[in-house]
């Protein structure tokens, strides 16, 4: 471990029950930097971002998180270092009986005893970072799926963590709210100094944002380098992938039986 | 081969199976069980989180619990005073509708009403949070969901059931009263003076409330498993639901007639 990596995942394998889904998984992610993992649906992206969160464990290898095995700590040791990680779910995943202002403001009250107007005074910083200073007290109902991630997006930091990773934060976005969360994370990570993990598969957003994108399929890291060597990359699995080819090494058609032989043809000339 | 004779291998490993899997089950709850109860501590130090959530199974119970005390209890004194006038006997009314109540009808109908109602609406609120990922947003948070959320229901369930058993019981014995002595004309003083003299608080009031303490724990816990335990989707949520009712039901009344055969026979 090298103090310039806050994240290493060491030979990673992961199976949910039979099915492998992470295979000799190698990934080194650099403080102070915006970082990407991108792969297709079902790759093993989540997954990735479970294991360093400490709520899945790998069936092989390690996963260190700021010179600590995650893998290897016990409830209360995970617990703490939880503490300093943030991540924004797919949609927010908001406590829907909580008001915006209440959700906020639920890591603070659950882990300090700071005084409520203390509380409220940091929770209003939070949500004016987010600009949604004014939508505290409407219910998670009464607001947008981009609103939501935003409102997610104070919640996770309101414990100013070390690092923050980021579950398809673009996915289902009108292009506004897109480049607002775009945006958001970019200028969060530089201002707060975290480190940023974003998992996504809306390849153009992202290479305009991060710094290194790491490219994932079937469970391993078949590509990496900076957006730029990226775009630029031969590889077929990232050349269909940045150019959005329907086409390629990952195949429109579902493995199945042959077209004719399904619809009955039979074999040609029978 | 005899048809009946093949078809045994299958049965038998149906039944293998069904045992194994219900094993795991129990195996499964009591884990969950003993996780709540060490994760407790919060929500004794911070009571306002039971206090709440007595308020979501425990008052928005009250309504379906009273009105059904309240028929019960006016069904209980025409089918009472038909068989009791039989031998002549209708001023013991107030005991045989105050007995069936405290000893049996209140916790056991409590506890199905309070399955069906209560039970229902924990697996679901669980289950869709655990579908919305709030459970692991509040993990990611450091913030344990057995502790936070799990807990305070659990013992919310657990302290409401109790109460909630006994206003069925007072609501059924005042619609006895209405029917039997309003209505029929059965004599007030030997209606109440027979249920004073034939109630006994240990062998009946307590062992109905221990009864419906029993049921409280057993109720809540398989309606937070359920939830905490289902496929994260909609149908998943669903057949949790479905699951709560099912085994919470069968789980009562099984339980009911092994806790009347040991208060019967005296522990």
């Amino acid at each position: 471990m090298t103090t310039e990596h806050l994240v290493e995942i060491n030979n990673v394998n992961f199976a949910y029950d039979d099915r492998p889904v992470l295979k000799g998984m190698n990934m080194l992610i650099t403080k102070g930097q915006v970082v990407s993992i991108m792969g297709g649906s079902g790759c093993g992206k989540t997954t990735l971002l479970r294991l360093i969160g400490g709520q899945l464990q790998p069936t092989a290898g390690s996963v260190m998180v700021a010179g600590k095995i995650i893998n290897e700590l016990g409830h209360d040791d995970l617990y703490h270092m939880r503490r300093r990680m943030g991540m924004l779910f797919q949609f927010g995943a908001l406590f829907t009986d909580l008001s915006v202002f209440d959700n906020v403001a639920f890591p603070l009250r659950e882990h300090t005893d700071l005084p409520e107007p203390l509380i409220r005074d940091l929770v209003l910083m939070k949500l004016h970072a987010v600009g949604l200073r004014g939508a505290r007290n409407l219910m998670p109902s009464a607001i947008s799926g981009g609103m939501s991630r935003r409102v997610a997006l104070a919640r996770a930091i309101a414990l100013d963590p070390m690092l923050i990773m980021y579950d398809e934060p673009f996915a289902g976005l009108d292009p506004i709210s897109l480049g607002v969360i775009a945006n958001l994370i970019r200028r969060l990570n530089d201002a707060l100094g975290v480190t940023s993990i974003i998992v996504t598969h809306d390849v153009q957003e992202t290479l305009e944002l991060v710094d290194y994108v790491y490219f994932v399929s079937e469970g391993m890291v078949v590509a990496q380098g900076t957006p730029d060597e990226i775009r630029e990359s031969t590889l077929p699995f990232v050349h269909q992938f940045v150019h959005a080819e329907m086409d390629g090494p990952v195949p429109f058609h579902y493995s199945g039986k042959p077209y004719a032989e399904d619809i009955g043809l039979g074999e040609p000339g029978g | 081969m005899n048809p009946v004779v093949k078809a045994i291998p299958n049965v038998l490993r149906g039944l293998g199976g069904w045992a194994i899997n219900g094993v795991w089950w129990l195996g499964h709850v009591s884990h969950f069980l003993l996780e709540t109860l060490i994760h407790s501590g919060t929500s004794f130090r911070r009571f306002n989180l039971i206090t709440r959530e007595i308020y979501f199974v425990g008052v928005y119970s009250l309504i379906i619990i009273i009105v059904s005390g309240l028929f019960v209890g006016f069904v209980l004194g025409l089918q009472g005073y038909n068989t009791l006038q039989k031998y002549a006997s209708e001023q013991a009314l107030g005991v045989l509708v105050a007995l069936s109540l405290v000893r049996e009808l209140g916790p056991v109908v409590t506890a199905l009403l309070f399955a069906g109602r209560a039970g229902t609406a924990l697996t679901a609120e669980i289950g869709l949070m655990k579908a919305t990922e709030q459970l692991s947003a509040m993990e990611i948070m450091a913030v344990d969901p057995i502790a936070r959320v799990v807990a305070p229901r659990f013992w919310a369930g657990v302290i409401s059931m109790p109460i909630l058993a006994a206003i069925f019981s007072i609501v059924g014995v005042f619609g006895g009263y209405f029917v039997g002595v309003v209505l029929i004309g059965v004599d007030e003083g030997a209606f109440w003076a027979q249920m004073q003299a034939g109630v006994d608080i240990f062998d009946d009031v307590l062992n109905g409330e221990i009864k419906s303490l029993v049921f409280g724990v057993t109720v809540t816990l398989i309606a937070l498993f359920e939830g905490y335990d289902c496929y994260p989707t909609a149908e998943g949520v669903s057949r949790a639901t479905t699951r709560t009712v099912v085994i919470s039901s069968l789980a009562i009344l099984a339980l009911d007639f092994m806790l009347t055969a040991f208060m019967l026979g005296g522990w």
